[in-house]
């Protein structure tokens, strides 16, 4: 159907009178053409211009204030040269223990999918629900402990944060997980039952080897993209000034601190809120480039 | 055994998650729902002193700036899309493919950063006066692009979305792209059709759902989205004409509201209830747009 509209423009038979009608036809299509494929390098520049006027304005600003005293001093009240020492070790923990919780959970629900439901109307209903999950407003999964955590047990807590990000972490380690173990040729888990291997051993010990590189790469994905995350903590780990390593009280966290810093009033605090969202997007987005060295080393 | 139970544990485990969220957020804002009734969501109040509350200004904050976001972002992923599936030589589409997906990667607080500081004093500076003086005097383009050039308020606050939901869009549509057989374009080629032509007659037919499927997942994220908005959008609970007004999205209205709702309080209980809303809103999109994808990405 769309092919006969193509034929129609594209091919002009006939007798040489319609010669110069062809040619100008011709012209037109080549400059539509030329037109579209301009606007189209257009839109690649423009997307790739919003990129780096995010990293140098990042840079520029946040080298400014980059001094040893950032990583070696706690966050202080403005105008005492402060530093960002607990908000950067608040959101170390939290990620980590957040990757800690919902990596096991998100491996066994790829595994559930990949291995033992498979097609069945169980197995669909939670690979749907992990798609949509994998894509939801994150400060809702804030609300969400919120009213799990906090509300019932009387205040903000670090590990409330972490099980905020937890939730984060499983979708994206269920879709990565459930691709990679797709991936593993039949040959090999044959091989492995063939053996004799029962089928838990045949999924550790030959499918998690084989798919090893693809879920290191889902679990680093994950931790770029909790390691950012703001919205959660605002509700869960709420945000510290002094130092705290207690999961019981509520814990700093770089963009939580970067989201109060910037929004005061003060030069030092903005100043220092550069320097955080500068250390932040490093992280991340080493991690992802480190993500995405990891799979390519697999393949 | 054990394992295999563990597996399936995993896999209801996240059903029992969108549950409990779902659970857990309504009966959250069950004291707003009883207490207001459906008033609630098409009442603009916004009163803590006398406690009336109503969601009708951040829901109407929420869609409009999605829709205003992806208005200006589709275009741009098409564009992404279809330079790096067909214009792009070989050697570049791995360097800006990986620029786009970095772009997805960058913390959403950043983004909320580099629009506080760096595109709300464009539009301060150069872009509202342009067009707020450019429609003078022309009657419905003067009131949607009225008032004191503030910088800030939903038309930046759309931008912003804009640039974050770019490269989502963009990768869903390259992917799809990508799974129009060769042999069709081939042949679209073979009898004489330009690049631009092949990819309207050939590859947009044949991945149409898909890219749609591509889009809702983009306003997905748009919906949702809350550092980035919180920034800029002018946190007023008013419905305004103009485009440079300030207003409220149910995300940023949480964000920003959270800190002064007391536990137990008919605010937060408010606000949960705009949790809610937005749950489900984002929750029917982003199965929309899985029910879209899944038959071309899912093979």
């Amino acid at each position: 159907m769309s092919m006969s509209a193509t034929v129609q423009a594209g091919a002009v038979p006939g007798p040489a009178k319609d010669h110069r009608t062809a040619l100008r036809l011709g012209r037109r299509r080549h400059r539509v053409n030329l037109l579209v494929k301009l606007l189209c390098v257009l839109a690649t520049v423009i997307g790739l211009l919003f990129l780096a006027s995010i990293l140098l304005t990042l840079i520029w600003r946040g080298i400014a204030g980059l001094s040893i005293t950032v990583f070696t001093t706690n966050t202080l009240p403005p105008g005492s040269n402060g530093g960002l020492l607990n908000a950067i070790v608040g959101t170390l923990i939290q990620t980590a223990l957040g990757t800690l919780i919902g990596t096991p959970i998100g491996l066994m629900v790829g595994t559930y999918l990949a291995e033992y439901g498979r097609h069945s109307p169980m197995a669909n209903a939670v690979r749907f629900v992990s798609d949509v999950l994998l894509s939801a407003p994150s400060i809702l999964i804030g609300l969400f402990i919120y009213q799990l955590c906090v509300e019932p047990f009387g205040g903000f807590s670090g590990i409330a944060g972490c099980l905020a990000l937890a939730v984060i972490v499983i979708p994206i380690v269920v879709r990565t997980t459930e691709d990679m173990l797709q991936l593993i040729p039949p040959s090999l888990r044959e091989a492995a039952v063939a053996l004799g291997a029962p089928k838990w051993k045949m999924i550790v010990l030959i499918c998690y080897r084989a798919a090893k590189d693809g879920i290191v790469t889902g679990v680093l994905l994950a931790v770029a993209r909790i390691a950012g995350e703001t919205a959660p903590l605002l509700f869960t780990s709420l945000g510290n000034l002094n130092w705290s390593l207690s999961l019981s009280q509520p814990m700093s966290s770089l963009p939580v601190t970067i989201y109060q810093y910037a929004g005061s009033a003060f030069d030092d605090w903005v100043q220092l809120a550069w320097v955080g969202a500068l250390l932040i997007t490093v992280g991340v987005l080493a991690v992802n480039v480190l993500a995405r060295f990891a799979l390519r080393g697999g393949r | 055994m054990i394992f295999a139970a563990a597996a399936r544990f995993a896999g209801a485990f996240v059903l029992i998650l969108l549950g409990a969220i779902i659970v857990l957020l309504f009966l959250g804002g069950l004291g707003a729902f009883s207490r207001f009734g459906p008033i609630f969501l098409v009442s603009a109040a916004w009163d803590p002193v006398k406690e009336v509350f109503g969601a009708a200004v951040p829901i109407y904050g929420t869609v409009v700036t999605s829709i205003l976001a992806l208005i200006m972002a589709v275009p741009i992923a098409f564009g992404i899309a279809f330079y790096l599936t067909e214009l792009a030589p070989v050697w570049l589409r791995r360097p800006v493919g990986t620029a786009v997906e970095l772009l997805a990667a960058v913390p959403s607080i950043i983004y909320g950063m580099w629009g506080f500081f760096v595109i709300a004093p464009v539009m301060a500076e150069y872009i509202q006066p342009f067009f707020i003086d450019s429609f003078e005097g022309i009657p419905i383009l003067e009131d949607l692009f009225a008032g004191p050039p503030f910088g800030t308020g939903i038309l930046t606050a759309s931008l912003i979305l804009a640039v974050m939901v770019i490269p989502f869009i963009a990768a869903t549509m390259r992917d799809v792209f990508e799974t129009v057989p060769p042999v069709y374009k081939e042949s679209a080629y073979g009898v004489g059709c330009t690049t631009w032509e092949v990819m309207r007659s050939i590859v947009i037919p044949y991945t149409r759902v898909s890219v749609v499927g591509g889009i809702m997942l983009g306003l997905g994220r748009a919906l949702g989205e809350t550092m980035a908005v919180t920034f800029v959008i002018g946190n007023t609970n008013r419905i305004t004409t103009s485009l440079f007004g300030p207003g409220n999205t149910i995300a940023s209205i949480v964000a920003l509201e959270f800190p002064e709702s007391p536990a137990g309080s008919l605010k937060l209980s408010s606000l949960l209830a705009l949790g809610f809303i937005l749950f489900v809103i984002s929750f029917i999109v982003l199965a929309i747009s899985r029910l879209l994808l899944r038959p071309r990405l899912k093979t």
